[in-house]
């Protein structure tokens, strides 16, 4: 009797120990994939914090008044980016334009009213495969479209309407993925008070889900304005020394588009130029310009995570 | 002791009438030819085990179906005579005369007041004045008054779950709708919180027609006037509940409030 109490805590002893080393083993190899994975992401971050230093190391010193008022020069010292980072901010602004209300509106279409029938489903592929077509591809369609069919020339207007398709495909499936999270007991909630399905939208789903939708049109927009080769596909200047016109008149109607149709430079472009030139010194106006450019995404950036933190902290299901 | 249900019925009138209902989801029938009576300012119950077809019965009140592709009704719910599931009824019309509350409380992520005023603005009240009147009232019918008069700007997920419920009761209510339909709302809540709200329902009766399905018998019991048992999406009996309850007409229903299957 005894012994056979013996031999069962032993045995289980034994049983305890299978458990240990085998615990043992696979923590191991969780440790092991860990400080992996350590070490590769410690690889890109330093990689990337590198690249951006000296990039900001080379270009802080360069930044100053003038180098955002000044045109572009043949004189390094003189040259700035005021028609570039004008050119973008108009480009932008044309783009958001045009791209918010398209993109979301079609994304409550797709998500709310379309039927979910074969032809949604095509829609919903071919806007997913959008997304990742080069953007250079986007370029030569717009170069055909709107310069050449459309007659819109080598003008911001064209450049709006091109970074707008471009980003078109990430307002749309960030506004549907928003509004497919609005839990359906709030739809229904909505409905049973008699509204219709336009109120229901409007006053529930939009509001509830727009920091996220937000975010998605943020995101979109610090794509476009870093992008370079469909600008250039669709004839922006490399070299521009005036401004478009005022948007803001000092007759009647105080207001102008006239802007929309001018030519235009943008920063990235900017960039681009002065890279190719042998000079060492445009080196530096170009890192500077890339500083700015690189600020203007982080800000974007973090006014998204802002916005989003701010508009989801009062609504929670 | 008086039974005021006898004196009561003389003028008790019907508010609503079930009259051969089938519904499809698709081409799954769950339910059968039902038939049944809403009297008038009473609290009616539908009872029976889990997937019987009471949620769907209750969504029929106000057509929620219809927010889904693929559902059918087949037959009749008159309300104050008028067959309200008739393809020609405009089921929002339908959904402002008949309200619901929901199985778990769901208000909306908006303030206190917006909440209860959402159903008086959807009926295109603005006035601001009668909104606040309007939005007591129904905070005051709810029994939420007390508790949310300071704090009617504050999120309505500050709450409680009870007192979220309430509020969609409140909600439910600031219409002045025909019929409240009520999905099992004491299942997400404690049993204080469950008892506030059984009490809350004898009062609202004497304003408004109540329809509630409950999983729960006692709960049945307490609160309501007339009970529907239902099983496999057919109506096996209804009655007065002490009836039901007491001297059930049919085996199954025998079985079901002996607490045999369920
Ligand atoms: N949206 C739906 N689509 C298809 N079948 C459903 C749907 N909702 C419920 N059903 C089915 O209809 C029957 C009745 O369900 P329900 O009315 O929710 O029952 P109860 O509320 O009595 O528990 C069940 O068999 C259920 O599976
Ligand atoms: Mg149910």
């Amino acid at each position: 009797m005894a012994q056979a109490e013996f031999s069962q805590s032993n045995s289980q002893s034994d049983y305890l120990q299978q458990i240990r080393a085998s615990v043992a083993r696979r923590e191991l190899i969780s440790k092991l994939f860990g400080v992996l994975g350590l070490l590769v992401i410690s690889i890109a971050t330093l990689i990337l914090i590198a690249l951006v230093a000296q990039l900001f190391v080379q270009g802080i010193p360069r930044l100053n008044w003038k180098f955002f008022t000044s045109f572009p020069s043949s004189d390094f010292n003189e040259a700035g980016i005021l028609s570039a980072w004008v050119g973008s901010l108009l480009v932008m602004l044309t783009t958001m334009v045009i791209a918010v209300p398209l993109g979301v509106a079609a994304g409550i279409y797709l998500e709310e009213y379309a039927p979910k029938n074969w032809l949604a489903a095509l829609i919903e592929i071919n806007v997913t495969n959008l997304a990742g077509v080069p953007s250079i591809v986007y370029g030569l369609l717009a170069l055909g479209l709107f310069s050449t069919v459309l007659n819109l020339g080598e003008s911001i207007l064209t450049a709006g309407l091109t970074l707008a398709l471009l980003i078109l495909p990430i307002v749309i499936v960030t506004t549907r993925e928003a509004l497919r999270a609005i839990p359906s007991s709030l739809r229904e909630a909505a409905y049973a008070l008699g509204a219709s399905r336009w109120q229901m939208i409007w006053d529930h789903i939009l509001p509830y889900s727009s920091g996220s939708i937000l975010t998605g049109i943020i995101i979109g927009l610090s794509r476009a304005i870093g992008e370079t080769a469909p600008l250039i596909t669709i004839g922006a200047l490399t070299y521009i020394a005036f401004l478009p016109p005022s948007p803001i008149q000092s007759q009647f109607p105080f207001i102008s588009f006239e802007w929309l149709t001018a030519p235009f430079t943008v920063l990235p472009i900017q960039m681009f130029n002065w890279v190719s030139r042998p000079q060492p010194e445009f080196q530096v106006n170009a890192a500077a310009a890339g500083v700015v450019l690189i600020l203007l995404t982080l800000t974007l950036n973090a006014f998204a995570i802002y916005l989003r933190y701010r508009l989801r902290k009062g609504v929670k299901w | 002791m008086v039974d005021t249900r006898v004196v009561n019925s003389s003028v008790m009138e019907r508010k609503a009438e079930v009259k051969n209902l089938d519904f499809y989801y698709g081409s799954a029938k769950a339910l059968k030819s039902v038939s049944m009576v809403v009297w008038d300012r009473r609290v009616t119950a539908l009872i029976g085990p889990s997937g019987c077809g009471k949620t769907t019965l209750l969504r029929c009140f106000n057509r929620m179906h219809d927010l889904y592709p693929g559902n059918r009704y087949d037959g009749e719910i008159l309300l104050d005579g008028v067959n309200i599931l008739e393809k020609q009824i405009d089921p929002i019309e339908v959904r402002m005369r008949v309200s619901m509350v929901f199985q778990r409380p769901n208000p909306f992520p908006k303030s206190i007041y917006e909440n209860v005023a959402y159903g008086l603005r959807v009926q295109g009240i603005t006035e601001k004045s009668l909104l606040d009147e309007k939005v007591e009232k129904a905070l005051q019918g709810a029994a939420l008054w007390n508790e949310a008069k300071d704090r009617l700007k504050e999120p309505a997920y500050n709450l409680s779950g009870g007192q979220q419920q309430r509020l969609c009761i409140a909600r439910a209510i600031a219409t002045e709708p025909n019929i409240v339909l009520f999905d099992e709302p004491t299942s997400a809540l404690d049993p204080i919180a469950t008892s506030s709200i059984e009490e809350l329902m004898n009062e609202l009766k004497e304003q408004v027609t109540i329809l509630i399905v409950t999983h729960s018998m006692q709960q049945a019991a307490r609160v309501s006037d007339y009970t529907a048992f239902m099983y496999l999406g057919e109506m096996v009996e209804f009655n007065e509940t002490n009836l039901l309850f007491n001297k059930p007409a049919d085996q199954k229903t025998q079985d079901y409030v002996s607490g045999r299957f369920g």
